[in-house]
């Protein structure tokens, strides 16, 4: 599905028999069905836009507990949205070390360029090919690209209030944009699919690690530094 | 000798489509698992890994080999593994990139750990706002599956193991082994009394181990080497290989793969130092929740012991440097935010602590209190510490104490001087990496 139709999906309509199966396939990957809730709610969410009371009533029929029980359970984690997000939902890091490194004032610049507070979305303007909504989010563990932005939960390293400006707009603009980590950037009802268990095709994108992730291995290199060798054999894997 | 830096689990991170199976076993991958299956029984790779001494890499430190031994082998109900892959702690960046760059790592050392356990059934519960990652967790074990490493009668050996990648929902919490099962149980993320332990009563309540992904991902390597090859690397409590994660302002950030008992003078000089123009103020050892250290403890073998007896933990060898520009208030009063917004709301301490402390610590920050109640205002939150550290349900109450206290221990003078100041006296863009962009806002 293009940006534009994901956003414009379906927000509360009923839970398609489509969704009813997949839904099952998801209980029945574990010992206990319940265990599948938290990925059946990602589901929920793929296929809503957010968590409706359908897909509350839908996962409480399945997995015979009562719907209160799944609301207490979607209420709890963060991730779980009772109102809808953008296409692409800009998660910016204000934990510490983050905050620091400039996470603070990228948050800012994002709020003032996009007229949204925390966790809202921005308007859509006219030829505006997708919306994006915006949130400040816990340590994503990836101090070591700080300032980090997460776009749909994919890895924006290296962020500054320029790049994450231009970020915003790239993704309103309908511009292909890739993660520096990772693959193009699917919508926020596509990613929380593959949250849900099921293949997007895209594992094999994008690079193994990036800059920081090889400090210390490229160092070791640079020096012949390596792991003692087992009994003279080959060297430690 | 052993070299100053050793990498094992980082080793093919820098290899072309490492995260694929075809590249794993290029460089022997699945040889461990071949080797176990046709030669060792599951008790001999409990002796193994209890034999090179690991110990758990997530932050506390147990034993490894001594965790998998309380299974009660005895009990008619099934076995369970659950690896914990909720990496969340502040700092710490190092398991998410190897489940990046090299999942197949990850699943090796869980076929290994649940064959030694007897798990028929095991799962890696991963944090959900990590999409990529989970894609390729989810791709290696289609991989594993489709070559016989998972599935029924793995290899011929008559063993059966089922592997389910599991995302979250975003809950710091369930980063602590108690919540993340009732988590995992399709239930809110609280912690639960213990005993009983996981080891007898865990996912439901059937014996359960749960361990952290670097932990795991240690013992294909210890299963090929062998323990005394382990336990040559490292301190003589402090045993193998381990990763440290530099972040912050250092020039050069990122993942180091070394003996444990590096130091952090060490690990800068290998990383260039603090940025350019800067010196050390504060930093971390293994994340927020373990106390702050200063340059006073750059010498200071980072190992389980010696961290310790410096009054702070290892932790996940989350090391965050900070520089002579950060405002340890401002540091601290995020980090105590952060907990208010995680604490499960199971127990009181926690739950109305964190509220306190953020209260208190936001007015210092402000400086709207008169300088001549500074010493009365440090003396109240270090009480409000108190009366949470040891008294909540688990640790998260615990870690939110910690850079209080510690700061106030090394840095008082900067907590009044915000009062003094009527306000911060900082000025927040320097201590940015793109000061230079002119960040106003």
């Amino acid at each position: 599905m293009t940006a534009s139709e994901a956003s414009q999906g379906p927000m509360s309509s009923a839970i398609t028999d489509a969704t009813l199966a997949e839904l099952a396939e998801i209980a029945a990957r574990y010992p206990e069905a319940r265990s599948g809730l938290l990925p059946m709610l990602h589901l929920v969410q793929s296929a809503q836009g957010r968590i409706t009371p359908e897909g509350i009533q839908a996962c409480a029929d399945l997995l015979g507990i009562t719907a209160a029980e799944v609301s207490g359970v979607a209420t709890f984690y963060t991730m779980y949205k009772r109102r809808p997000v953008g296409d692409f939902h800009v998660g910016v890091c204000t934990n510490t070390l983050c905050a620091v490194m400039g996470g603070d004032l990228i948050f800012e610049r994002l709020k003032q360029h996009l007229d949204v507070g925390n966790d809202e979305v921005a308007e859509r303007r006219p030829g505006d090919q997708a919306t994006v909504s915006l949130e400040h989010v816990e340590c994503n563990a990836a101090c070591d690209y700080a300032p980090v932005v997460m776009v749909n939960w994919e890895f924006m390293d290296n962020q500054t209030p320029t790049s994450a400006t231009d970020l915003v707009d790239d993704l309103r603009a309908g511009v292909e944009v890739s993660s520096t980590r990772g693959p193009r950037l699917c919508t926020w009802r596509e990613a929380e699919r593959v949250l849900a268990g099921f293949d997007d095709g895209r594992a094999d994108d994008g690079p193994a690690a990036g800059a920081a992730s090889l400090a210390g291995l490229e160092i070791a290199r640079e020096n012949d530094w390596s792991a003692p060798r087992a009994d003279g054999e080959e060297a430690a894997r | 000798m052993t070299d100053t830096l050793t990498p094992v689990l980082t080793a093919n991170w820098g290899d072309d489509r490492s995260w694929s199976l075809a590249a794993y076993e290029a460089r022997g991958g699945y040889g461990a698992l071949r080797k176990a299956l046709t030669e060792l029984q599951p008790d001999d790779v409990i002796t193994m890994v209890k034999d090179s001494g690991l110990r758990g890499r997530g932050g506390a430190g147990f034993p490894t080999g001594m965790k998998w031994s309380f299974i009660p082998q005895d009990l008619p109900k099934p076995k369970y593994l659950v690896v914990n892959a909720d990496e969340s702690e502040p700092g710490t960046c190092k398991d998410i990139p190897l489940m990046m760059a090299s999942p197949h790592t990850l699943v090796e050392g869980v076929i290994l750990s649940a064959y030694a356990i007897r798990a028929n059934h095991a799962f890696i519960y991963v944090r959900g706002e990590v999409l990529h990652v989970i894609r390729r967790l989810q791709n290696a074990v289609r991989e594993a599956y489709a070559a016989g490493h998972l599935g029924k009668d793995v290899h011929g050996s008559g063993y059966d193991l089922d592997l389910v990648i599991h995302a979250g929902a975003g809950a710091y919490i369930c980063g602590e082994e108690t919540a993340l099962l009732d988590s995992l149980e399709g239930r809110r993320g609280q912690p639960r009394l213990r005993p009983p332990f996981p080891a007898v009563a865990g996912l439901y309540a059937s014996p359960t181990v749960i361990n952290n992904v670097e932990s795991i991902a240690s013992v294909p390597a210890i299963v090929a080497n062998g323990a005394e090859w382990f336990s040559a690397m490292g301190t003589e409590k402090s045993k193998g290989h381990v990763i440290y994660s530099l972040s912050g302002h250092v020039k050069r950030p990122g993942q180091y793969e070394a003996p444990l008992g590096i130091t952090l003078r060490e690990l800068l000089d290998l990383g260039g130092g603090i940025r350019e123009g800067h010196e050390l103020k504060f930093w971390t050892p293994g994340g927020s929740s373990t106390p702050l250290l200063t340059a006073e403890h750059l010498d200071m073998p980072l190992d389980y012991e010696s961290v310790g007896a410096a009054g702070s933990m290892l932790g996940t060898r989350a090391l965050q440097i900070f520089d002579e520009t950060t405002c340890v208030v401002r540091a601290v009063l995020r980090w105590t935010e952060f907990y208010k917004h995680e604490s499960c709301g199971k127990c009181t301490p926690c739950r109305e602590g964190t509220w306190w402390l953020v209260q208190n610590l936001a007015k210092m920050e402000a400086g709207t209190i008169a300088p001549e109640d500074g010493e009365k205002m440090l003396a109240l939150l270090l009480d409000q510490c108190d009366n949470i550290l040891g008294r909540s349900f688990c640790a998260l109450g615990d870690g939110a104490t910690s850079p209080i206290t510690s700061s106030i221990q090394y840095f008082r003078e900067e907590y009044l001087a915000h009062l003094t100041n009527r306000g911060c006296p900082f000025d927040p863009v320097a201590s940015t990496l793109f000061a230079a962009e002119g960040a106003s806002v």
